[in-house]
């Protein structure tokens, strides 16, 4: 990078980061507590490590767990890793145009779109001055490194947080409620929010919560397809 | 640790791939240099706030509503972020203060 690009980085990198806050404290509470599972079944940083960095797949990584500690399944751990992160299907919809002509980075950004990722990059617009490329980059960058560093920090030194963290990671639970508000203000968008939310309390309801996902993906889309015409008047 | 140092790598792959067959799909059937169906162009815009609202309900999916403490921490504290929001619309402010309330109600309050 020459001078002038990196100091463009910088100042993108400054203006992603407040973004970024939340996922910081969810993250690095969640990625300890990765790093921390993992030890416990065997499993010493290094693994922990290289699944989180390889991965990157929050939730996914837990339900792998078992996967590691049972037998030796690579097909079965393909499926079902698709299956849960199957949501992740609707965010690049979403992203096509925002991510458009952004060259060599942009494997690097789809590579790590996961919901906090995207719940900031949907939901905010860089400011006029800052590169957007270098800005979304920077998000996507951060996210990452917190959820790397988290379970290193699990994995290396254990449950050694020296106050009592339990609930913090409803940090994440947070962004998204607040992000849901700011989505929901703009114009019409609240009838789109009550979709989302009534497509997945009906399949939480119906299903269960270990299978609701895809129903409610389902749901979702038959729900915006079919509504579309009416939707958009 | 029951599984040997390759079935791990391989496992840890085959974990990446199923994320990454999430992920990239999208870019891959609708190039840059094309323009997409205009369904995808109306999904693309519309689904934000409907995958926002899908990830607030799941990330209390695993809420029970008949055991104690009946869903009451969470249901009290997301209010409160809506309240504290749409008052002072500070993202990091309702969520550290709606994280805080929440950390209190379970620790101190409905804590066991």
């Amino acid at each position: 990078m020459d001078s002038s690009n990196k100091n463009r980085f910088l100042r993108a990198l400054s203006a992603a980061f407040p973004h970024t806050i939340p996922v910081l404290a969810g993250f690095l509470v969640l990625g300890i507590a990765y790093g921390v599972l993992m030890l416990e079944k065997g499993y010493g940083p290094q693994w922990s490590v290289l699944m989180s960095a390889v991965a990157f797949c929050g939730s996914m990584q837990f339900v792998a767990i078992t996967l590691l500690t049972t037998a030796f399944h690579p097909l079965e751990a393909l499926l079902l890793s698709f299956l849960v992160n199957a949501r992740h299907l609707f965010y690049g919809l979403s992203m096509l145009q925002k991510y458009k002509g952004f060259g060599k980075i942009k494997p690097f950004l789809i590579y790590t779109l996961c919901d906090e990722t995207f719940s900031i990059v949907s939901s905010v617009n860089p400011p006029e001055d800052i590169d957007p490329k270098y800005f979304y980059l920077c998000i996507s960058l951060l996210d990452y490194c917190y959820w790397v560093f988290g379970t290193l920090l699990g994995g290396l030194l254990g449950n050694l947080i020296p106050f009592n963290t339990q609930g913090l990671d409803f940090a994440l639970t947070a962004l998204f409620v607040v992000l849901f508000i700011e989505q929901v203000k703009k114009g019409k968008n609240w009838i789109f929010g009550l979709i989302g939310i009534a497509c997945a309390l009906l399949s939480r309801v119906v299903f269960g919560a270990d299978n609701m996902v895809m129903p409610a993906l389902a749901l979702i889309l038959i729900t915006l397809i079919a509504g579309r015409k009416k939707l958009c008047n | 640790m029951q599984l040997t140092p390759v079935e791990i790598i391989f496992t840890i792959l085959a974990v990446a791939l199923g994320a990454i067959a999430t992920r990239f799909p999208p870019f891959v059937l609708f190039p840059e240099g094309k323009q997409p169906p205009q369904i995808v162009s109306f999904l693309g815009s519309v689904l934000p706030p409907v995958m926002m609202g899908l990830l607030v309900v799941y990330c209390l999916k695993s809420v029970s509503i008949q055991a104690s403490p009946h869903g009451l921490p969470e249901l009290i504290s997301i209010a409160f972020i809506a309240l504290i929001h749409i008052w002072r619309k500070n993202v990091l402010l309702s969520i550290g203060c709606g994280t805080a309330l929440y950390m209190f109600l379970i620790q101190k309050v409905f804590g066991v």
